[in-house]
């Protein structure tokens, strides 16, 4: 594994970042729209429901740390489309970077990114909403650690789709996140859900984050037990994401999809 | 770091063995073998669909073989691939830079991915040596295709590759911008850099440029030889009439 060369992908999307508007605002504004929004929603339920229920830590908290599972998919994924949109597979994969030093590329960039959206959502949400992530304790850093490891998961997992179905394949990936949301039970305690989507959500770590955050919010203490069981689960799906996205690449190199990626099949 | 690669002794700078691709029943490469040695400019020419690229392609290591094996200077670029491809380098018209970013910011990430020592002063060198200077910052995609394909080559010779692949490098270029190529890829091999393989369907050029040629037509190598005297070999005045006679009628060559 080379360090350099991780690098030099993170370097293309810094040069990318640097000299484009349209890249550099998406990092923050739809973090800020949705800590305004929220935080105004949250706002107003304060008022209209019976005192104590603290909303602005169980729903705004809940979307932010959502929000933040999303910015770090984004991440990867939008580092991968540079090379799709620019046509540059020839180019990236015939130098003498592994596949796996290109994914360490991806999540490297993804976490100086997300870092942005995570200070511009933290920063908004304390000075403005009152919100602070400090209220959840020493318990926020192994939930932020297990939602980073599933947005890399599903980070990489999309842009293994991508790879493997082609360009037109993006629309695919982006509802991702939402699809998986009502599952994970963001905005609501799991045991809402009827049986069978209660048996999808014990295989989603974002399930254990928020049923833990849920439970410091209603006071009482988050317990490590599922946490660590999710950070498992996690750390699970980060390795076959990984291993997916290199057989991808694997069968794309041996059908030839690979150097003729614009036909988005070899049929 | 890339510069100064400890090549294996004797070994010429590509080796392809018995190369073959199938895509279900149509072989698009069929039992390939040659070699390209060292300061040797070798042409690989042959009609639009003849299994050119498919053998770049593969030698590039972003298609594997059916069967056969390809060796960079010694090195397997499938058993040793990272060994293999911090040894080669290409250009193609077909694979332009991203035009996205500026030539020092392409030059910058190509170097960083080939892992070059004293990248900034090869980056200077380049730009000097391929006319880019006034261009250093300005984004790939506003080039014309001469500077483009400046461009290109400048980031093919980023590593000091031993072994150069050269995809019609001269498409679309006017004939003046393709001499001033021509003329800076003879340097390269003269300074005793490395070898090339070059496929281009101006027989001119290949004349021109190349030591040996490879004649392909559908999939397999048909001839093979001096470009300069092939022809009357096989009862052409031309490398251009040959081409033709090859690519329409190879059993008449006897060859096929």
């Amino acid at each position: 594994m080379s360090i350099v060369r991780m690098l030099a992908i993170v370097l293309r999307q810094a040069y990318l970042i640097r000299g484009s508007s349209a890249r550099v605002l998406p990092l923050f504004a739809w973090v800020a729209v949705d800590v305004v929004l929220w935080g105004f929603i949250t706002r107003y339920l304060d008022t209209i429901t019976v005192a104590g229920l603290n909303l602005a830590f169980s729903l705004l908290g809940a979307v932010l740390l959502w929000d933040f599972l999303v910015r770090v998919m984004q991440g990867v994924t939008m580092a991968f489309f540079e090379d799709v949109w620019s046509r540059n597979f020839l180019n990236v994969f015939s130098t003498p970077l592994r596949v796996s030093e290109y994914l360490g590329g991806l999540v490297l960039s993804s976490i100086a990114t997300s870092a942005v959206g995570l200070t511009v959502m933290v920063v908004l949400a304390t000075t403005v909403f009152g919100l602070s992530f400090a209220a959840y304790g020493l318990m926020i850093v192994p939930s932020l650690l297990i939602l980073f490891a599933c947005g890399i998961a599903l980070g990489v997992f999309s842009s293994a789709i991508v790879l493997r179905k082609g360009p037109a394949a993006e629309w695919l990936i982006w509802p991702l996140p939402a699809m998986i949301s009502p599952f994970a039970g963001v905005f609501y305690p799991v045991a809402t859900l009827p049986p069978w989507m209660q048996y999808v959500a014990k295989l989603l770590p974002p399930a254990y984050v928020f049923e833990g955050m849920r439970a410091i919010v209603a006071g009482r203490a988050g317990a490590l037990g599922p946490l660590s069981w999710g950070g498992g689960l996690a750390a699970a799906y980060v390795l076959l994401a990984c291993w997916f996205f290199a057989s991808t690449y694997r069968h794309a190199v041996r059908t030839g999809l690979l150097a003729r990626y614009s036909a988005e099949s070899v049929s | 770091m890339s510069a100064g690669f400890a090549a294996a002794p004797g070994s010429p700078m590509l080796a392809v063995a018995q190369l073959s691709k199938a895509y279900g029943g149509t072989k698009a490469v069929d039992d390939v073998s040659f070699e390209v040695g060292h300061g040797e400019i070798v042409g690989l020419v042959g009609p639009n669909g003849a299994g050119k690229t498919t053998i770049i392609n593969m030698i590039l290591g972003v298609l594997e073989p059916s069967s056969g094996t390809v060796r960079v200077d010694g090195f397997g670029v499938a058993t040793e691939r990272t060994r293999a491809l911090e040894r080669a380098n290409f250009a193609a018209v077909y694979a332009p830079l991203p035009g996205n970013l500026t030539v020092y910011e392409n030059l910058r990430v190509f170097g960083l991915l080939y892992r070059v020592s004293r990248l900034r002063e090869r980056i200077d060198s380049l730009l000097e040596e391929f006319d880019l200077k006034k261009f250093r910052d300005v984004k790939c995609g506003v080039l014309s295709s001469g500077e483009q394909t400046r461009a290109c080559l400048a980031k093919a010779l980023i590593n000091r590759p031993r072994l150069l692949l050269l995809d019609e490098p001269t498409a679309s270029l006017d004939p003046a911008t393709a001499r001033d190529i021509r003329s800076r890829i003879r340097d390269f091999v003269a300074l005793g850099q490395g070898g090339i393989l070059w496929t281009s369907h101006n027989m001119y050029e290949v004349q021109e440029v190349c030591d040996r040629v490879l004649f392909l037509s559908r999939g397999k190598i048909l001839l093979e030889g001096d470009p300069k005297t092939l022809p009357q070999q096989h009862g052409k005045a031309t490398l251009e009439e040959l081409f033709v006679a090859v690519a329409r009628e190879p059993l008449t060559l006897g060859v096929g």
